[in-house]
């Protein structure tokens, strides 16, 4: 019995768990492939350090939004401090608010490192075209970023609802 | 995640390419006034091996320079057996002749091969050919048996420069990669068409051709055969029915046409490997960029010294990667 009382916060726990877990993942994917194309330019091209550096970071941010949705999770459901006491009803709500930005998150991150290392290769090849090699990566993060806005307005929706 | 493997090596590769020649220092080249000026301005292009006038070197140390950077980059280097197969038949081909000469003719073996060109040599001269590997083995056996049965040094090439396109088909086929297998495919037909149009011009017979040719995907040998058997023209109008009808005008204009003709359509099949950041597609182009300039530079001072004009240079210089 004592599962089921507490239900509702282990759904919203898993939520967050998932969207810091997922997002994560994904990200050091796409920071692991990229450094590995950024660290082939700097061996041939030092001076191209700082640019390319740039370019492996961006697909980090991902892990850092899904950081984020996990804190606010876990600050609503009273994890963090206050009351966890919440509804099986609720917690499966905050745990469907997670997931885009877990799933997301996930793909995004991959594709971004994908982006990126290509993005890197131009610039080994045209080093003044940075600017518009930052452009194609940067692309993919609209799709975290709204990710990242649909599952922290469901969070702080679900806080409002009485159910 | 087989595509993420050669992340480091292709933007190292990225890099090198910023260093290959391009079509306008070739044209520097043709039009310099002598094979000297040209060696000069490749050494202020960075190609600095050997000494001051020695080309030969200087090429060999180029060509030894790819594949030292390659194997620097690439862990299983069996997958680019490909590109080293023509090699090792080679290194075959001559201890084989050397052999039989009873004579000793160390700078006729190249050095980069699958095997040590060394290995070969004493594998053949002390009758060890179990050391090679199978396919090698037995195409080594035959010729060796042929060349000291019948005297016939071209029975025997043709024994080995079989079995080499045999192993490079095999070889583009096993390795799981759409570039190599098209390369291994190109090479194999290119060879096919080429000794159609010796064999048509020499009036060799069926059996010849039987043995010369070897089976490919795009070509259809037995047609192949039969046009080779009538006439040149026979095989231009095959080569129009099958897949590479674009083939047969350069065909007709004359064989170092044809010959520069499959070179530039390597080079333009392989040129999209210049907007691929994954996979090994980009280091076999790499090899095959490279070595299609070294050729290029190695015709342009053949040329220069033998005191060819310009524009018959000019038909004869490859196009290239970059």
């Amino acid at each position: 019995m004592i599962i089921l009382e507490n239900l509702g916060v282990a759904l919203a726990l898993l939520g967050a768990v998932l969207a810091a877990l997922w997002a994560g993942i994904g990200s050091s994917i796409g920071v692991g492939i990229a450094g590995e194309a950024a660290a082939g330019v700097v061996t041939e091209d030092p001076a191209q350090f700082s640019k390319v550096l740039l370019l492996q970071l961006l697909p980090g941010t991902q892990g850092i939004y899904g950081l984020l949705i996990g804190f606010v999770t876990l600050t609503q459901i009273g994890v963090m401090g206050g009351s966890a006491d919440i509804s099986v009803i609720k917690g499966a709500l905050y745990l469907a608010a997670c997931l885009p930005m877990a799933f997301v998150g996930y793909k995004s991150a991959i594709s971004q490192g994908k982006a990126s290392v290509a993005s890197i290769g131009l610039v080994a090849k045209r080093p003044d075209q940075f600017g518009k090699a930052m452009i194609f990566p940067a692309m993919v993060e609209t799709y975290a970023i709204l990710a990242l806005l649909i599952s922290i307005l469901a969070i702080f929706g679900i806080g409002g609802l009485a159910i | 995640m087989a595509e993420n493997q050669y992340l480091y090596a292709v933007a190292r590769i990225r890099c090198r390419e910023q260093r290959l020649l391009n079509a306008s220092f070739l044209e520097q080249l043709v039009t310099a006034p002598s094979a000297e000026a040209c060696l000069r301005m490749l050494r202020e292009k960075g190609w600095d091996g050997g000494a001051p006038e020695d080309s030969d070197a200087m090429l060999a140390e180029e060509q030894k320079r790819t594949w030292d950077l390659i194997r620097e980059l690439v862990k299983d280097m069996s997958i680019l057996d490909v590109f080293l197969y023509a090699n090792d038949y080679h290194n075959l081909k001559a201890a084989i002749k050397e052999c039989k000469s009873q004579n000793a003719f160390a700078h006729i073996y190249l050095n980069q091969g699958t095997i040590p060109a060394e290995q070969i040599r004493q594998a053949v001269q002390e009758n060890r050919l179990d050391s090679l590997p199978k396919g090698m083995r037995e195409a080594a056996e035959e010729a060796r048996k042929a060349l000291l049965h019948t005297g016939d040094g071209q029975l025997c090439d043709i024994i080995l420069d079989r079995a080499a396109l045999e192993a490079v088909r095999q070889a583009g086929e096993e390795s799981g990669n759409e570039f190599l297998k098209l390369y291994g495919e190109l090479t194999v037909a290119a060879a096919d068409i080429k000794i159609a149009v010796r064999a048509a011009r020499t009036g060799k017979n069926k059996a010849f051709l039987e043995n010369a040719l070897m089976e490919c995907e795009t070509l259809n040998l037995g047609a192949l055969t039969r046009a080779a058997l009538d006439s040149e023209e026979a095989v231009a109008s095959y080569l129009e029915r099958s897949d590479y009808k674009d083939w047969a005008p350069e065909l007709r204009k004359s064989p170092s046409a044809f010959e520069r003709w499959c070179d530039n359509l390597l080079i333009r099949r392989i040129r999209p490997q210049l907007r691929n950041p994954f996979g090994i597609g980009p280091l076999a182009a790499y090899i095959l960029a490279r070595d299609s300039e070294i050729k290029s530079v190695r015709i342009i001072l053949a040329a220069k010294r033998n005191g060819l004009p310009e524009d018959a240079i000019r038909e004869r210089v490859r196009e290239t990667y970059v």
